[in-house]
């Protein structure tokens, strides 16, 4: 079989005294999508800062593409094909859409994404280059933090949240554009509130609670009372 | 005519309090480190370009192809080995460090130079003037020393806003999580801006040499015309700085007109009354 392209075993995470993950093992292999649900509060956040580096972090196990990456330093992660499109977007709000997009290829990798490939995937962006990004409406600027993320050219990319707070149509044409965004050369780990959404558009779906892995299963297997199950703890 | 004399020449002095203030703001604006050593570094460049003067026999200008680097490369050395472990959600450690290293600088300089005044001494320029107007002459020396701090402003800006450096530090600065996950090495970014802010040091090192007598301990004087260019013009704006500079010297050199007793109360009541009515300075960064 194929080594996977992620692979955890046993990562915890705290901040400070508070840990937030005991013993998480998580798999990802290459061309994936991973779909990551739980209820608020339940450590997908701090999975997803984990994998990247930006919290404190302990795993009998974590390798990236064959490399370990616990103890390196979140850019030496995202120099290694891990990127993120964050929890409530963070764009950087003294940079223009382009300087965010052109920001994202300092990781410097190879890969089919450029500039160009952005603008065309999303036009409204090109005709709003020179604005400052936080101007522009909430799924614009989702807009940017997906191109931000797809131009470091990932191996994984992982999204936090992508729906949080905007409109269900900006939503569903989010999602639409997922399947060419994925699969293929690229894995995702989605993390995503909506249960049914993130079900239907994942291969895998690990449920979360209170920090530990409370189900883990192919997307078309797991039932609907398991989930619920596992959502909730009873 | 006398008046129109002082507000020119305190016009000019202002270039020299922008260049103390532009690595200050730029530090600032780029990790919220307030550096309270930066006048102290001043003084150490000057001294630094006093050593390079008298054993190579150079004029101060031509020091001033070895000071730059060198106050870079130690700018460079103290973030990565020093100031980077300060760095946290807490403003305290940082102001510190700093403030030790002000008090180590200066009993360090004591030590090597003693507390006589020293200055740099760059021939016949120092005396050269050129004749405006009737009554209106203007030292060359001010005249170069604004200019200096006009290109400084006008290269630091161009270097924030049209380079990759200048995004890479616009970046970390919006949010230094992100900029990580952008494969931004946050250390190395941080220590390319210390670097930045003293090389400008280094010339406003020279500049402050050459243009009056210095010993050991005028350091924080120097950061106190820094800090309040700074605050005048409003913090993160480098034009703004250069502004707040013009109007700190003018105000010197009126109180000066006034009465030669007034002149650095003149600037420090000026920076009050900023500070009382528009408290975010005169010329704030625009918000999103």
């Amino acid at each position: 079989m194929h080594e996977p392209l992620l692979s955890i075993e046993g990562l915890s995470a705290s901040y400070g005294d508070f840990q937030a993950l005991f013993g998480i093992d998580l798999t990802v292999n290459e061309g994936e999508v991973i779909a990551i649900i739980g209820a608020n509060g339940a450590g997908k956040t701090t999975l997803m800062r984990a994998i990247c580096g930006l919290v404190k972090r302990q795993a009998t196990r974590a390798e990236f593409g064959g490399m370990p990456i616990i103890g390196l330093r979140p850019d030496m992660i995202a120099k290694s094909g891990i990127a993120m499109v964050p929890e409530g977007r963070q764009l950087f709000r003294s940079l223009s859409v382009e300087e965010n997009l052109v920001i994202g290829a300092q990781a410097s990798r190879k890969g089919p994404w450029t500039l160009e490939k952005i603008y065309t995937m999303f036009p409204v962006l090109k005709e709003r280059r020179l604005t400052p990004a936080t101007a522009l409406s909430g799924g614009q600027q989702q807009m940017v933090a997906i191109g931000r993320a797809l131009m470091s050219n990932p191996e994984l990319l992982l999204f936090d949240e992508i729906s949080l707070g905007l409109a269900p149509i900006i939503i569903n044409a989010i999602y639409e554009q997922l399947p060419a965004l994925v699969g293929g050369e690229m894995s995702a780990i989605i993390v995503e509130q909506d249960v049914a959404r993130a079900v239907s558009v994942s291969d895998r779906v690990y449920c979360l609670q209170e920090g530990r892995v409370s189900l883990e299963g192919a997307s078309g297997d797991v039932s609907r009372d398991a989930i619920s199950k596992a959502y909730f703890g009873v | 005519m006398e008046w129109v004399n002082a507000v020119i020449q305190g016009i000019l002095l202002g270039g020299l309090y922008a260049l103390f203030a532009a690595g200050l703001s730029l530090i600032f604006g780029v990790m919220r480190l307030v550096n309270i050593a930066h006048g102290d570094l001043i003084v150490l460049a000057a001294y630094i370009a006093l050593t390079i003067a008298t054993t190579l026999g150079l004029n101060p200008f031509l020091a001033l192809l070895i000071v730059i680097p060198v106050m870079a490369g130690l700018g460079y050395g103290l973030q990565r080995m020093v100031l980077n472990q300060t760095l946290g959600d807490d403003i305290l450690p940082p102001l510190l460090v700093t403030f030790g290293l002000s008090i180590i600088i200066q009993n360090g300089l004591l030590v090597l130079y003693t507390a006589d005044p020293q200055k740099l001494s760059a021939g016949p320029i120092e005396v050269a003037s050129l004749t405006i107007a009737p009554n209106l002459t203007l030292g060359v020396l001010p005249i170069l020393m604004f200019a200096v701090a006009v290109a400084v402003i006008a290269g630091l800006q161009w270097v924030f806003y049209r380079s990759a450096l200048g995004r890479a530090f616009r970046a970390v600065s919006d949010n230094q999580d992100v900029a990580q996950l952008m494969g931004l090495n946050k250390a190395h970014i941080f220590g390319l801006a210390m670097a930045l802010s003293l090389a400008v040091v280094g010339i406003a090192g020279v500049f402050l040499g050459i243009r009056t007598s210095f010993d050991p301990t005028i350091g924080s004087g120097r950061l106190i015309f820094g800090f309040e260019a700074v605050i005048i013009g409003g913090l993160g704006n480098l034009w703004g700085t250069l502004a707040g500079g013009v109007i700190l010297g003018v105000a010197q050199a009126i109180g000066a007109q006034i009465n030669p007793g007034w002149q650095v109360l003149a600037g420090h009541i000026v920076f009050l009354v900023v500070l009382a009515i528009r408290p975010r300075g005169l010329f704030p960064r625009i918000e999103q």
